[in-house]
């Protein structure tokens, strides 16, 4: 059994979504210690032992992680499919990069698919989510 | 405070954002049964041995059913909702309707097209358990290129493939081209791509006695309904259709698919409930395509290039149907002159059947073909006569001192296509001044090129959409209506104008749609329309609740209605801001029995619908601008920045208008430069992942300026709108392609057959220079 499906099917954390299933669009995109992964290309087993992060984990309705503000406030979704994904990608991002530039974000950020925004506000959001992480 | 108008954030964000949204994939319900297709491996065969027993056998499986099994149960669906209007007779069309089967019952016409389903406690069984059902095949001559003529005939009922044809003649093109100073003729292609958007389909059904309901990833919930019902002679009645959240559609949700009736068969065969999630290899297949349009065209053009006539001759593949073919086909000939005020006009458009997978309307719906033909006429008549392609165009705008701007023509509604836009001038000047043109005429850099291209959109089609508004018992207006957003925002932009109207926050406004129990009518959200109809209907009878809720309120208050006025969920006499009664004591007033307070004569409640039929189109428009930076020596081509002017009428959240045309103009980079579905020469799909069908990523993203051009608000809508879904596509690729000449200056390059990828091209110089 997949990861994807593991953490959908048996623990009903519908918030990682499945794409393609062929580990190129990064709506599933999970942290494995830290680490961004495919939850689709990862079976459940290979994730024993080890710390799994997802959408979930970064934030609730009640307590929203403040990228998960930023992408409503800049408009940074349409239909919502690919934004979960996006939002723990992002994550990582500006872990990495506390200072997002939008020439770094085409690059690290091109593993995830979005078919509605075109981006644009995708990166004002991680840029104004930088903002909000930083006051 | 007035809300439309205003950039608000969207109501509909948070579960979104959280990962607490419902798609079809995450509803759970007790006892659910998964469902796996086989499907055909061959463009088109004979089945000649088909057998299920030890599918059947296998762990979990509960059930597999085939095409003979569901014969006379399960009809085929046979679409002829697209059948011409009155008033189209001009274009004398001939239309036979569309047939999609429900599972192949002893022939296949397409690769991927489902031959048995097969019905297990998990999908993992239902998988294993499809390798075991044996089919055997024998392969027959199939239908790929549609311009052949003697093909194989795909469905008995359409005589020579030829699915749906209309000609339209304006002026006399014939005899204009003949005696033209200067006459050219281009062949030009738009390949088939698809939609892809990121959830892919899916259908959720569950039974009780003999009701079902069905949750589906759909655009049109009441076709859908009214299609299972039809298919499966049961009572409208009997089904209920709703869209949990929804992962876009862009028209290629716009069908009913096989798979929607056959789960909903499947839930009340056997009680319980089943769903179907397609996987991406199956979308790639199995989900309408569209565009796939070749044309010849020929125009003749003065010296100074001025157009005079322009005849085009196309076909359009449908594959194994064109279930909307006058949205697909005929918005071609309705879009195809832009801008432009060109006399004589020729088209004759078919829509030929193949053994392809079928043909969908997808974002543009034919105006992005159209808009690739004329828009590269246009850059091609400057080649020819080396002048500058942006004094072409502007010789050819239809000035303000003509609109309303009649085309001559029907438009799909059967109504004239009459403008009611203007400022397609000044709106091309601005393009050229925020897009640097002038300079980069003066000093061009090696490699880089500026190409321009524009649109006309005929924006909020019928056949009609509803609107229904009521109280709650917390004094909040509750909206319900025909249209099915995924996406769209439609919950933030109606709340915005349901606000306005009563003087409420778009908080206290609850929007719902997208579920058939909400009310007996209703269509959908597709080809750029519901702001445009669903808003009208909506502001309509926002309108009738509040004259029912100031009749209520004079009876509370002993006033007359005319002498009181609603705001901040208060009902105020005009002039007394002291005296007045809340929108819940109205509520309570209007409840049926002896609490009631109504006015003689009138029913109990406050439930007030409208629907709304438009008199036609309402037109917006657009310029689009491309840079890009081409390398000789690859053929890679990198867009460097998009420049995009739209007329989209008023604008009731500029933050939503500016992300659908971000996402379209988006869409438009990818189909002008790297998505193709490829079939090869015996009809087998060649790109059936991601990793063939290319997506733009955000590395691919140029740099996006847009002005919004808040002409006049339209007149043909009581909200003074326009669509604008679908603006952004149409035009880029247009423009992409004029910019690729224009960088490879001085070589004459000809760029007409879409994707520009960079074997095209490299194709392209090297003829030039030959």
């Amino acid at each position: 059994m997949t990861l994807a499906d593991f953490l959908r099917g048996e623990l009903g954390l519908t918030g990682t979504h499945l794409g393609c299933e062929h580990g190129v669009c990064g709506a599933c995109t999970v942290l494995i210690d830290g680490a961004s992964a495919r939850s689709c290309l990862t079976l459940a087993v290979q994730a024993a032992g080890h710390e799994v992060t997802t959408i979930e984990g970064l934030g609730t309705p009640e307590n929203p992680h403040p990228l998960m503000r930023a992408f409503s406030e800049m408009h940074g979704l349409q239909c919502g499919f690919c934004t979960p994904g996006f939002i723990v990608s992002a994550f990582e991002y500006l872990r990495e990069h506390p200072q997002p530039n939008r020439e770094e974000m085409r690059r690290d950020l091109s593993g995830n698919i979005c078919r509605c925004t075109g981006y644009v506000k995708i990166f004002a959001s991680i840029e104004r989510a930088a903002e909000l992480m930083s006051s | 405070m007035t809300w439309v108008g205003q950039r608000v954030a969207r109501k509909e964000d948070l579960p979104l954002v959280t990962g607490t949204g419902l798609y079809v994939p995450d509803l759970k319900l007790t006892g659910t049964l998964e469902v796996a297709f086989v499907r055909s491996p061959h463009a088109h065969a004979r089945i000649t041995a088909l057998d299920t027993a030890e599918a059947l056998q296998a762990e979990g499986v509960v059930c597999v059913l085939t095409g003979p099994e569901i014969r006379g149960k399960v009809r085929p669906m046979v679409l002829d909702q697209e059948a011409a209007p009155p008033g189209l007779e001009t274009a004398e069309p001939e239309i036979h309707p569309a047939t999609i089967e429900i599972l192949a019952d002893g022939e296949v016409r397409h690769v991927g097209q489902a031959v048995a389903a097969v019905v297990a406690d998990s999908r993992y069984r239902a998988e294993d358990a499809a390798e075991l059902v044996r089919v055997d095949y024998e392969e027959l001559p199939a239908a790929i290129d549609p311009q052949k003529r003697d093909n194989p005939i795909v469905f008995e009922n359409v005589p020579g493939n030829v699915q749906a044809r209309y000609r339209i003649r304006v002026g006399d093109a014939d005899a204009a081209l003949a005696g033209a100073a200067h006459r050219l003729a281009l062949n030009v292609r738009s390949q088939r791509v698809t939609a892809a958007p990121m959830e892919t389909r899916g259908v959720l059904a569950s039974t009780v006695g003999e009701e079902t309901n069905v949750w589906s990833s759909t655009q049109i919930p009441w076709w859908v309904r009214n299609a299972i019902a039809g298919s499966l002679g049961i009572p409208q009645r009997l089904v209920r259709v709703q869209i949990p959240h929804m992962g876009g559609g862009f028209g290629l949700k716009v069908n009913v698919y096989p798979e929607e009736v056959l789960i909903t068969y499947l839930s009340r065969l056997l009680q319980r409930p089943v769903r179907w999630v397609e996987d991406r290899v199956e979308h790639l297949i199995a989900s309408g395509h569209a565009r796939d349009q070749l044309h010849h065209v020929e125009a003749a053009f003065e010296d100074d290039g001025r157009i005079t006539a322009v005849r085009d001759r196309f076909v359009l593949d449908s594959g194994v149907a064109c279930p909307y073919p006058l949205s697909s086909a005929y918005n071609v000939a309705s879009h195809f002159r832009s801008m432009y005020a060109i006399p004589h006009f020729a088209i004759d458009g078919e829509c030929v059947l193949t053994h392809k997978m079928f043909n969908l309307p997808y974002r543009g719906a034919g105006r992005p073909e159209a808009a690739f033909v004329m828009d590269r006429v246009m850059n091609a008549v400057a080649q020819e006569l080396g002048l500058d392609p942006a004094d072409v165009i502007r010789r050819n705008l239809i000035p303000d001192e003509a609109q309303p701007y009649s085309m001559r023509m029907p438009y799909r509604d059967g109504h004239e296509v009459v403008y009611d836009a203007r400022g397609f001038p000044a709106a091309f000047e601005r393009l050229l001044e925020l897009i640097g043109y002038e300079e980069h005429r003066r000093s061009p850099r090696p490699g880089r090129g500026i190409g321009l291209g524009t649109y006309v959109e005929g924006t909020g089609v019928g056949p009609f959409e509803s609107g229904q508004l009521q109280l709650d018992s917390e004094g909040r207006v509750v909206v319900y209506s025909g249209c099915a957003p995924h996406g769209q925002g439609l919950e933030t932009t109606m709340s915005q104008v349901v606000a306005d109207a009563f003087g409420l926050t778009p908080e206290a406004v609850v929007f719902k749609a997208g579920d058939t129990a909400l009310m007996p009518f209703g269509a959908g959200t597709f080809a750029s329309r519901s702001v445009v109809t669903a808003g009208a209907a909506i502001i309509e009878s926002s309108n009738r609740l509040l004259n029912r809720i100031k009749a209520i309120a004079g009876e509370l208050m002993e006033m007359a209605p005319e002498d009181l006025e609603v705001g901040e969920g208060m009902v105020r006499a005009r002039g007394v801001p002291t005296r007045g009664v809340s929108l819940k004591e109205v509520f309570r007033a209007s409840s049926p029995g002896p609490g009631a307070r109504l006015p003689a004569g009138m029913d109990a409640g406050t439930t007030e619908t409208f629907y709304w039929v438009p008199p036609t189109v309402t037109w917006g428009f657009g310029v689009v601008g491309a840079v890009v930076q081409v390398d000789p020596e690859t053929g890679v081509v990198k867009v460097e920045k998009l420049v995009m002017l739209h007329d989209c009428g008023r604008v009731i959240n500029p933050l939503i208008v500016e992300g659908q045309v971000e996402g379209g103009l988006l869409q438009g980079v990818g189909a002008t430069l790297y998505e193709e579905v490829v079939y090869d020469a015996a009809g087998q799909p060649r790109a059936t992942t991601f990793l063939d069908y290319l997506l733009p990523t955000s590395a691919e993203v140029p740099e996006i300026v847009q002005e919004s051009l808040e002409g006049a608000p339209s007149e043909r809508n009581p909200l003074g709108v326009k669509g604008v879904g679908e603006s952004g596509p149409i035009a880029p690729p247009a423009a992409i392609a004029n910019a690729i000449i224009d960088a490879l200056r001085p070589l004459n390059v000809q760029l007409n057959e879409l994707p520009l990828t960079p074997p095209k091209v490299l194709a392209a110089i090297e003829q030039a220079r030959a």
